[in-house]
């Protein structure tokens, strides 16, 4: 068995800036599990530029973001393993890995950071009806054989979903010398940013249908056309709209699933919102010394509030180990109401520190000329109004230490929105 | 007359721009004065950063990614990336390394922006 202060479960952005900022804290005795045979993780595959604004104030593309912060963690010499897969973790902070060079390895931790990232909901995870030809991908495998790759998955493309990787990859297929022939949303609205919508569909004059599906998917060997159809107000689709559009390819961007397979064999508690862990505001789960930060705790859209939510979890981490005995402290939920689908952290630690707090959210439709409002025991703690708020940006809520010690003393906690 | 969407929030204000008078560029549907200079820039002089990839010789990856240095008039996108098809570069490759030198007399050059070390 393998001794390690703190363990961070995989090196894309968020254990990046985990490992750097419990570095900075003081700790030295760290280690990163990482699958890949390259820390970076996601970003290496998003060339596309648009990166970093917030943390060094210039537009980065993914590469470049992860070298920097790759360049810190080495500047550091905080120790890695590439190629390695972890399989198991353990309510007591046993690890059990897995490398082709020191096969099966058995780590113990005095704290473990979870910064496993999302994965991609698959076609079983919409259920669409039709043939199993190939030339049917998640938005991410495409990319990733454009850019890692470099191999073109098709020439005539669809894609299903109107989220930020399936806009970025109708431009970057559109660029390879693919023609995109539509992009296709369920939903009355797009989840992914107006940035890219613009820049990636309009410049080109991709088709966006909104309200529209795909309801088939026909050839054999090989992809040869999908029907879409409209769909009414309770996502069904109207049979007699459908229409036949002739493709070799079908990209799908269907939603992030945050990876929390380690985190439920741990026994951590998952939110059913989320599908990441509950934390409190040190971003601990329900199992002591286990944190989450990154996509895996919550599906962010820049990588910037990642690296920043990493950042915290790593300074947490260290606290937490340097803890003479660890006091259990009460905490009180905050709850998501009215408007507002969930909020990260769930939980605050009663009677604590005053200290600044971040309150992250996502709505659940489109509100314009709203407020989101921070409310104790009835009382406004924090009111933050808005033109218009939307699933696909996450909103902040920025607290100063007298509204969070606010908070900390109150019995009840609720997040919600109220029109203007 | 001209429409846009402003990127600049997720507000997404509907812009509709009159450029009749390059002199006097006339803007409406913004809600907020970042909107009303984006209309203006969109029709006088739009331009777009250029994001891509070139095959690479000898690396330990088969492409490296490239960025044209700073944005490019965006009627040249797909000419500036005519210019990467069939250029193969030897690895090593680093961050910042000039891919493609002065594109279209622009003056911005193709840079990598992925390190690419050379296989053994």
């Amino acid at each position: 068995m393998k001794n390690v202060r703190i363990l961070i479960i995989g090196g894309g952005p968020a254990g990046l800036a985990a490992a750097i900022s419990a570095y900075d804290k003081g700790e030295r005795d760290i280690l990163i599990l990482e699958r890949e045979d390259k820390l970076g993780g996601i970003l290496n595959q998003c060339i596309h530029n648009g990166f970093g604004l917030h943390t060094f104030k210039e537009e980065l593309t993914g590469p470049e973001y992860a070298q920097r912060f790759i360049d810190q963690v080495n500047e550091r010499q905080i120790k890695y393993l590439l190629n390695t897969t972890v399989i198991r973790v353990e309510e007591n902070l046993e690890v059990k890995a897995l490398n082709e060079e020191e096969g099966l390895l058995n780590i113990k931790a005095e704290a473990i950071i979870l910064s496993c990232g999302c994965r991609e909901r698959p076609r079983g995870g919409v259920n669409i009806a039709g043939s199993r030809g190939s030339g049917i991908y998640s938005a991410g495998t495409a990319q990733k054989l454009v850019n890692i790759d470099g191999l073109m998955p098709g020439k005539e493309v669809v894609i299903l979903g109107s989220g930020d990787i399936g806009l970025i990859m109708a431009r970057r297929m559109t660029f390879e010398g693919a023609k995109v022939k539509a992009v296709v949303e369920l939903l009355p609205y797009s989840s992914g940013l107006n940035r890219n919508i613009v820049q990636c569909l309009n410049d080109f004059d991709i088709p966006l249908m909104f309200s529209h599906t795909v309801v088939d998917i026909k050839g054999e060997d090989r992809v040869t056309s999908v029907v879409i159809a409209e769909v009414d107000d309770h996502l069904n689709p109207k049979m007699e709209t459908a229409q036949e559009i002739k493709c070799d390819t079908l990209l799908l961007s269907v939603g992030l699933l945050p990876e929390n397979e380690l985190a439920k064999g741990a026994g951590v508690s998952l939110s059913r919102i989320t599908r990441g862990a509950y934390v409190d505001d040190n971003l601990m789960t329900s199992v002591p010394g286990i944190f989450e930060c990154g996509n895996v705790l919550h599906v962010h859209d820049l990588v910037d509030f990642v690296s920043l939510e990493a950042k915290e979890a790593g300074e947490k981490a260290v606290e937490y180990i340097n803890e003479s005995e660890h006091i259990k402290i009460d905490r009180i939920e905050i709850k998501a109401e009215d408007g507002v689908r969930y909020v990260v952290p769930e939980f605050i630690l009663k009677n604590n520190d005053a200290s600044e707090m971040t309150l992250k959210m996502r709505v659940g439709n489109v509100y314009r000329k709203t407020k989101i409002v921070v409310e104790a025991d009835g009382e406004v703690i924090h009111s933050k109004p808005k033109q218009i708020v939307t699933p696909g940006e996450m909103e902040t809520i920025p607290l100063k230490s007298d509204e969070v010690l606010k908070l900390r003393n109150a019995k009840e906690i609720k997040v919600y929105l109220r029109s203007v | 007359m001209k429409e846009f969407i402003c990127i600049n929030c997720p507000l997404g204000c509907h812009l509709v721009v009159d450029d009749s008078d390059k002199n006097n560029v006339k803007v409406t549907g913004y809600t907020c004065l970042r909107g009303k200079q984006y209309g203006i820039d969109e029709v006088l002089h739009p331009k777009r950063m250029v994001t891509s990839s070139v095959i690479v010789l000898n690396g330990k990856m088969p492409v490296v990614s490239v960025k044209t240095k700073e944005a490019i008039p965006k009627g040249l996108i797909f000419k500036s990336l005519e210019l990467l098809k069939g250029l193969k570069i030897e690895a090593p490759v680093h961050i910042g390394d000039v891919v493609y030198q002065n594109i279209l007399d622009t003056g911005i050059d193709f840079v990598a922006t992925r390190n690419v070390e050379r296989s053994k």
